[in-house]
């Protein structure tokens, strides 16, 4: 029974060791972000600001779900998310960001109530083999991908969070009978699907499919691991749907215990030096979002994306995506 | 009641049993909170792929339990009984993928046979057949859980007093026919608490079915949480799995019930069974065992390794932390599991069999669902606890307690109560007796359990991830932060690592026996 006490003493013991970070003025991030990503921003901020930070680590989803199920009670002061629709889910939890930050991006890029903005943009393209096909080749248009020519050479990842905005920009630019109608199309040409978008850009490269439906930066991520990988992106033309530009944004917690920090920290993402982070340090070629830094060679710069795309609403994509799960669901995409 | 000697259970035992109990209940207490908030949940209930994915997952821990029995038990058999040349080893080897993480396994599986795998590179073939879908999650979930069965029908086997089978053998029967009439009927208990623990596993398993494409319950559960603004579907899909859960057990309950009582006798050193000209066979079949499951998962880690090998950094901090974490949450579940096989098996009375039972609610949850009941609980009720190691370490314990159950219920099983009757009608109190006379008795019982919370929690990722204290980084951790940017070649690093530090865990379980009657004298 000794023994017992001892080792439940020697776990609180421990256990308290493990919460002894100085919470009191320490700030705390939660990134959906990937560590191997975004970890120098972090380090970056620390050493300028004098701050110190802790970051939490995980899926964007399952980090959104956490800080709901925190309520008040959660620690984090900021959320750094992969995507608008994370954000969007915890919306009533984020404080309002004052003007003068929300304006450091054009109004596309933040939330319309100004609990979230934009920190990078990402746009969504169709990475293509270049040993099959030539960027000729490679259709205008996700709508041409139900052609029978491309049976059984597409690849998708649908149960990923950035492939199920794009199904919600399409159902939001031309409506949900024509977006149902594409899936169904698509689904009859027996696309293959993928658990996430790493994965698809992979089986492009490996010959497996022809054409992936994902975003721009995995081919950078796929090329790091094998340099000469015969891939390529197409950003398509015009206004099509497949050629959305969404976001990785940040927001503050409502009542956060180191909101000045926090404030400082969302500021310091949207500088001009971060923003070049995008361009010239991180491997996965990310667009900067503010007014006149140049992306990594062979990514667009927003300017020339700006024109394309659909034109909807970044910020209605959380409150959207049930509807486009359902959508998933009846058309067999997903279970 | 005999066997208890008509006594009353204990509070000794009962108190410390029903704390754990309850707590282990915390998840479900979770789920039928958040499955009733909103009306959508029995529209969920309602869908027609509910029911495509239960029966899709029922399929799959049906054929997972199979394979896992018929591997399992053979393997046991031919290392255990036979003059299997170098068994030893082939014990070892074949136990071995029980440290590789599924999700580990199921991506060396792809990088092997997957399209445009090694194997695909190697033959120099267009096309390889589908790996992907329900092949694929069959073959990585009984590559990760067939050595339950494995260790703890060898350590049964090991401990079985061999005269019956002997006695088989000198009535002219052939092994074949002693091993199905007599050795079998003796391992129903460690068959089916090796069983339980492959189709537990298998129901929760997230890694695999998703990277393998198979709809599954979990993976429509994670699904569901990324809808986001309303949890409550993805807690009554939960609950449709505790159901399945409960199923799992009343089969297996079934099954022990029906176990003949053959006293252990004595464990003696077995002649072993001669192979004759069925020794190439076996030899072959082990080594496709071992060379599936182990050597070719760690050959693709290794062709990994090798081509990243210069940007490798030793992570021994990690390696630490996974060690320390998993420490603690062995020895906790073994100590929290002690009082309730205690009561299962020495007071066996309904009360007591549901309490045991009930510990197994949480078990085939998914992480995410265990991680998330944690954090609403801790974050709002228990705020001190909350991100600390303590709140981790308890949550490893909710999802493996049943494994700490099985090493020590086996072995209570097989001592059977007479020392502890002696000691009790001698005047020691029901605690004394426990702690003097049945604990040292069934050390071994309670190590080989303790063993396997441990080995399940170095490999455990989604509670890890939203429990542990902020920057506590472990093995699987560091694992999951490479391979979800696809940098395998650097993730396989931490992944041999894992698989080399528990490695003397395996070794220790793999050459264990159960505890025999002490004979006095």
């Amino acid at each position: 029974m000794k023994t017992i006490c001892l080792m439940l003493a020697a776990l609180a013991l421990a256990g308290c060791g493990g919460s002894d970070g100085g919470r009191s003025d320490t700030l705390v991030v939660y990134s959906g972000r990937e560590e191997e990503l975004v970890a120098p921003l972090f380090e970056r901020f620390e050493q300028e600001s004098g701050i110190e930070v802790e970051v939490r680590y995980a899926d964007s989803a399952e980090l959104a779900a956490t800080i709901a199920e925190e309520g008040d009670n959660s620690p984090a002061d900021v959320f750094f998310a992969q995507d608008p629709g994370s954000l969007g889910a915890i919306e009533e939890q984020l404080a309002t960001l004052p003007s003068t930050l929300l304006e450091r991006v054009d109004e596309r890029f933040r939330d319309s109530a100004g609990g979230w903005v934009g920190t990078s943009g990402r746009a969504r393209v169709l990475v293509y083999n270049t040993d099959e096909l030539s960027e000729d080749e490679v259709p205008d248009s996700v709508f041409d991908l139900t052609d029978p020519k491309w049976k059984g050479k597409v690849g998708l990842p649908p149960t990923n969070a950035s492939f199920q905005a794009f199904v919600t920009a399409m159902r939001l630019d031309v409506g949900d009978e024509r977006t149902r109608e594409w899936l169904e199309a698509l689904k009859a040409n027996d696309p293959k699907f993928y658990e996430k978008n790493t994965p698809t850009v992979e089986a492009v490269a490996s010959g497996e499919i022809q054409l992936g439906l994902v975003n721009h930066y995995y081919l950078y991520l796929v090329k790091a691991e094998q340099p000469d990988a015969p891939i390529e992106n197409k950003y398509l033309p015009g206004n099509d749907p497949g050629a959305l530009v969404s976001v990785a944004g940040a927001g503050i917690l409502d009542g956060a215990e180191h909101a000045d920090a926090a404030e400082r920290f969302v500021r310091f993402l949207l500088e001009d030096d971060q923003q070049r982070f995008y361009t010239e340090e991180a491997e996965e070629a990310e667009i900067p979002l503010v007014a006149g830094i140049e992306p990594k060679e062979g990514v667009p710069a927003l300017d020339e994306l700006s024109g394309r795309g659909p034109d909807v609403d970044l910020s209605s994509f959380g409150a959207e995506l049930e509807r486009t799960l359902e959508l998933l669901n009846e058309t067999g995409y997903t279970s | 009641m005999s066997r208890a000697g008509g006594r009353r259970a204990p509070y000794s035992f009962l108190l410390p049993a029903l704390v754990t109990v309850a707590l282990l209940l915390l998840p479900l207490a979770y789920l039928v909170l958040r499955a009733g908030a909103s009306s959508r949940g029995l529209r969920v209930l309602t869908r027609a792929t509910t029911l495509e994915l239960v029966w899709s997952t029922g399929l799959l821990v049906a054929g997972v339990t199979a394979a896992s029995v018929t591997i399992g038990v053979s393997v046991a058999w031919l290392v255990t009984r036979t003059d299997l040349p170098g068994r030893r080893l082939w014990a070892v080897g074949a136990a071995l993928p029980l440290v590789i993480p599924s999700y580990v396994a199921a991506f060396c599986i792809l990088g092997a046979f997957g399209p445009r795998g090694l194997l695909q590179q190697l033959l120099g073939v267009e096309q390889l057949p589908e790996i992907y879908g329900y092949g694929g999650a069959l073959a990585a979930l009984t590559l990760s859980t067939y050595p339950y069965v494995l260790l703890l029908v060898s350590a049964a086997l090991r401990g079985l007093d061999p005269s019956l089978e002997e006695a088989g053998r000198g009535l002219g029967q052939t092994p074949l026919s002693v091993f199905r009439r007599i050795t079998l009927p003796a391992l129903r208990p460690s068959i089916g608490a090796g069983a339980l623990l492959v189709a537990l596993y298998t129901l929760s398993d997230f890694g695999v079915v998703s990277l393998m494409r198979y709809d599954a319950l979990t993976r429509a559960i994670y699904l569901q949480y990324r809808s986001l603004f309303d949890r409550t579907p993805a807690a009554m899909l939960a609950l449709v799995l505790v159901a399945m859960t409960a199923l799992v057990l009343l089969l297996e309950g079934r099954w022990r019930r029906r176990l003949s009582r053959t006293g252990p006798g004595t464990a003696r050193q077995v002649r072993p069974h001669g192979l004759g000209r069925w020794r190439w066979p076996a030899l072959a079949y082990c080594a496709t065992v071992v060379g599936a499951f182990l050597v070719v998962p760690a050959a693709v880690l290794g062709y990994w390794l090798a081509r990243g090998l210069e940007r490798a950094d030793l992570p021994w901090r990690e390696t630490i932390n996974s060690l320390s974490a998993s420490t603690l949450a062995a020895v906790v579940a073994a100590v929290a599991a002690l009082p309730i096989a205690l009561l299962a098996i020495r007071y066996p009375t309904r009360w007591t069999r549901l309490l045991e039972r009930l510990s197994f609610a949480g078990n085939a949850l998914p992480g995410i669902v265990i991680a998330l009941s944690l954090v609403f609980f801790a974050a709002n009720y228990a705020s001190p606890l909350y991100q600390t190691l303590a709140l981790l370490v308890f949550a490893y314990v909710v999802r493996f307690l049943p494994q700490a159950l099985a090493g020590v219920e086996l072995s209570l099983v097989s001592v059977g109560p007479r020392v502890e009757e002696a000691a009790r009608a001698l005047g020691r109190g029901p605690l004394a007796t426990a702690l003097t006379v049945t604990v040292p008795l069934v050390r071994s019982g309670i190590l080989a359990g303790a063993a396997l919370v441990f080995l399940s929690a170095m490999k455990e990722l989604p509670a890890t991830l939203l429990l542990r204290p902020i920057g506590f980084e472990t093995l699987a951790t560091e694992i999951w932060k490479l391979t979800s940017v696809g940098a395998y070649s650097r993730a396989a690093l931490p992944a041999l690592l894992l698989i080399a530090v528990s490695a003397p865990f395996v070794y220790f379980l793999s050459s264990r026996h159960e505890p025999t009657q002490v004979e006095h004298g």
